[in-house]
């Protein structure tokens, strides 16, 4: 049986041989510490998958359920990309895996897909591993006619991800980093400051820590430059049905995984995402600590 | 059956099911109803009366024969009982255990006005684990290599596709989640409903040829547009999951949560074990929302993952209560406490939910419906200190899908069906269950799965029927 129910073995894996759908890693590799891409056999998430949808993974039969960024989709071969940043438990058992192996389950795609559209002079902003949600909408921005500015931010320059294939679809690319060892030293939101005093700026797309979209939604809002954001707040199921990502936009709740991710920044409680995001921290300290002990 | 006899049999009191000790089984999920034994179901089944008309019968959403299975019971015929049940109901081992039997078939029977109804649910649950493992159900139809894809796999789906397979039809389930069942493993907990009762009945659909596809968020990935194009008819039976809320102030604190994200946190995703991979949210002090079975399946599973006070508030009366009257003693057995005439209005705190404000309730006269309706009492607020608040005031319809073009949504988001066949306004499309008619039970869902294969047998075989005209 390759679905196996209630209480199974700790960590057992599907075996190839009678799991209907193998989600196999065809490739993995580190491509920043601790920041690993994949290539793995999803064939329906490859065929419908759209820039700005995530997926829910995960890893083992006994794991836990987390979104991930899909950076990019083959339909033809039926493989995506996702790109995992280990930094709790369950990130550093899939950054473990590597090609050979296969990930438990990969459900999508989920979530409402970027809107693409010609909209002029637009400018993304991609900080750490939030660079990756933002590429593949960056791809779509560019080939509907966009002029596309993106400004590529981490805290060093070992962190930055994804410049060169950024440099292939954009017109011109502004790298930050905070310590100065690539590209500008600074943060993103001192670029987007720079670009905006300078120049007309139709759409503004950022997608990064909770902090850095709060700062860039503040630097957007006296322009009143329409400026969207990807949310990742705490989700089970990702097909509406737990309300455990409920978000505040406009005073409205929200729920991420349906209505959004991405959102109008201006309208973002983000002072209250951070208090929902830090609600199992307790737990997710206490099981690094147990991955560190075995 | 002779005057005596009927006499005797009505004075013979109710077979209680054997059940756990309310405090040993408050800290496990170990099922509560251990079943009857064979003795004990034929002591049952005895009692019955035999009716010429038997209005337990009519009390069925789905129409079991009762009166020919409990007679099959009574003279030990148990994998007869065992098929005349299949042939209505496709997840007996389920209902047997979930069914709200006090209002539909026990709530009819005629011995319930003299002493105590027949406990056809407890029977039922009975014939059908004896008849798991030598599988009683007829045989199905020669193949019609007709294609059928039924979207969602809880008890609409599952029912849905059972007898589409039955008719001869390829079925392919998708399913959103990586394990099938929907609600039925999602939702309702171990100790009520164990998830191997419900795996078998999965398993026991593979092995009739019905195929299932996890991971398919239909709506998002493929549209219906898509499954029809490979699939000759599609059923739609995603239900309803999306939680509401109060709408009330502070109701997006840490710790305020919604029965769905709860359950599955535990019933699902196994957070109650101890190297579990998901967390969830307990607290020493749980508040229960809501007055349903949803609400006593959260505050039952709170008790169990270590909550020390747990307390269901409820705005009107316990005998409004819409939960099964077994939930309801059992909670209580288990240390559960309920107050009535209650409704939050604010939760208060920093980051993390301290405090529930709630307002006093009255009842108002009964309205048309004859039900009481209850109104806040101004100035009576109460606060009251909480750890976690789990909000169980109901389920709206899933929206993944209501965007398909053809589709008739009412104003509730739920799908416009004929209800006879449950064909939609779109061509070899058909919807039942929690779509369709808003949050309800199992076995209504059930029986929407159940006609809308009709339909679709009807649809598949003589391909005349146009989509139906719902005005």
């Amino acid at each position: 049986m390759w679905r196996q129910w209630g209480r199974t073995a700790l960590l057992s894996r599907p075996d190839p041989a009678d799991h209907d759908v193998v989600y196999a890693i065809q490739d993995a590799r580190f491509i920043a510490p601790d920041v690993k891409r994949f290539r793995v056999d999803a064939p329906r998430v490859a065929r419908y998958w759209k820039p700005g949808q995530f997926v829910i993974v995960r890893a083992t039969d006994d794991g836990e359920r987390i979104p991930l960024t899909v950076v990019e989709a083959d339909p033809g071969a039926g493989t995506i990309d996702l790109i995992v940043q280990g930094v709790g438990k369950t990130t550093r058992t899939l950054n473990a895996l590597t090609s050979g192996e296969w990930i438990h389950d990969v459900a999508g795609p989920l979530g409402s897909p970027s809107e693409i559209d010609d909209f002029g002079t637009t400018i993304v902003v991609g900080g750490g591993v939030g660079t990756a949600i933002v590429y593949p909408t960056a791809r779509a921005l560019a080939r509907a006619a966009n002029r596309v500015i993106a400004i590529v931010g981490a805290r060093t320059a070992d962190l930055l991800i994804l410049v060169e294939e950024l440099e292939a679809v954009a017109d011109s690319v502004i790298v930050t980093t905070d310590d100065g060892t690539a590209g500008r030293s600074g943060f993103v939101t001192d670029a987007l400051a720079e670009v905006i005093s300078v120049e007309h700026v139709d759409r503004v797309i950022a997608i990064g820590p909770l902090q850095m979209m709060a700062a860039i939604s503040q630097l957007t809002r006296p322009e009143a430059i329409p400026t969207i954001v990807s949310l990742n707040p705490i989700m089970v199921d990702g097909t509406g049905m737990c309300g455990g990502c409920r978000v505040s936009v406009g005073g409205e709740t929200k729920f991420a995984c349906v209505d959004g991710p991405e959102f109008d920044a201006h309208g973002v409680d983000f002072d209250l995402l951070r208090m929902r995001n830090a609600t199992y921290c307790d737990f997710e300290r206490r099981r690094l600590e147990e991955l560190g002990s075995t | 059956m002779t005057e005596s006899t009927r006499r005797e049999r009505m004075k013979m009191p109710r077979t209680a099911m054997p059940e756990r000790d309310g405090r040993n089984r408050s800290t496990d999920f170990e099922e509560v109803n251990l079943g009857y034994t064979e003795q004990l179901a034929v002591l049952e089944a005895s009692r019955c009366l035999q009716c010429a008309r038997p209005v337990c019968v009519d009390g069925c959403p789905v129409g079991v024969r009762i009166g020919d299975f409990v007679a099959a019971v009574a003279d030990r015929r148990f994998d007869d009982a065992a098929l005349i049940v299949s042939e209505d109901n496709s997840l007996p081992a389920v209902c047997g255990r979930v069914c709200p039997q006090e209002h539909q078939c026990e709530g009819a029977c005629v011995m319930g006005r003299r002493s105590s109804p027949i406990a056809i649910g407890h029977l039922e649950r009975f014939v059908a684990d004896r008849a798991a493992a030598s599988s009683g159900r007829p045989s199905g139809s020669a193949p019609t290599g007709k294609t059928v894809a039924v979207v969602g796999s809880g008890p609409a789906g599952l029912a849905c596709a059972a007898d589409l397979a039955r008719f001869g039809h390829q079925v392919t389930v998708y399913e959103a989640l990586h394990q099938a069942g929907g609600v039925l493993v999602y939702g309702i907990p171990e100790y009520r409903l164990p998830k191997a009762v419900v795996a078998a009945e999965v398993a026991q659909l593979e092995h009739e040829g019905v195929r299932f596809e996890m991971n398919a968020p239909i709506g998002r990935a493929e549209s219906v547009d898509d499954l029809l194009e490979r699939h000759d008819a599609v059923f739609i039976g995603v239900g309803a999951g999306l939680p509401k809320f109060l709408d009330v102030a502070g109701e997006n604190l840490v710790g305020v949560q919604s029965a769905n994200e709860f359950l599955t946190r535990v019933n699902l995703m196994g957070a109650n074990r101890p190297q579990a991979e998901t967390p969830v949210l307990v607290g020493r002090r749980v508040a229960v929302i809501g007055g349903g079975n949803t609400a006593l399946d959260a505050v039952r599973t709170a008790v169990r993952t270590g909550a020390e006070s747990a307390t269901v508030y409820y705005r009107r009366t316990e005998d409004e209560m819409p939960a099964r009257t077994e939930e309801i003693r059992h909670a209580r057995e288990e240390g559960v406490h309920f107050e009535f005439l209650l409704n939050p209005v604010a939760f208060g705190g920093e980051t993390r939910v301290e405090t529930m404000r709630l307002i006093r309730m009255r009842q108002t006269e009964p309205g048309d419906d004859g039900r009481r309706g209850v109104e806040p009492i101004d100035g009576s607020e109460v606060d009251v200190p909480v750890d976690t608040v789990v909000v169980a005031v109901g389920n709206a319809p899933n929206p993944m899908l209501s965007s398909t073009p053809g589709l008739r949504m009412s104003r509730w988001g739920t799908i416009v069906t004929d209800p006879d066949t449950g064909m939609t306004e779109k061509a070899g499309v058909f919807a039942g269950g929690d779509i369709v008619t808003g949050g309800a039970t199992v076995i209504l869902a059930m029986g929407a799965g159940r006609r809308a294969a009709k339909g679709i047998d009807g649809y598949l075989r003589t391909g005349a029927v146009a989509a139906a005209s719902l005005d």
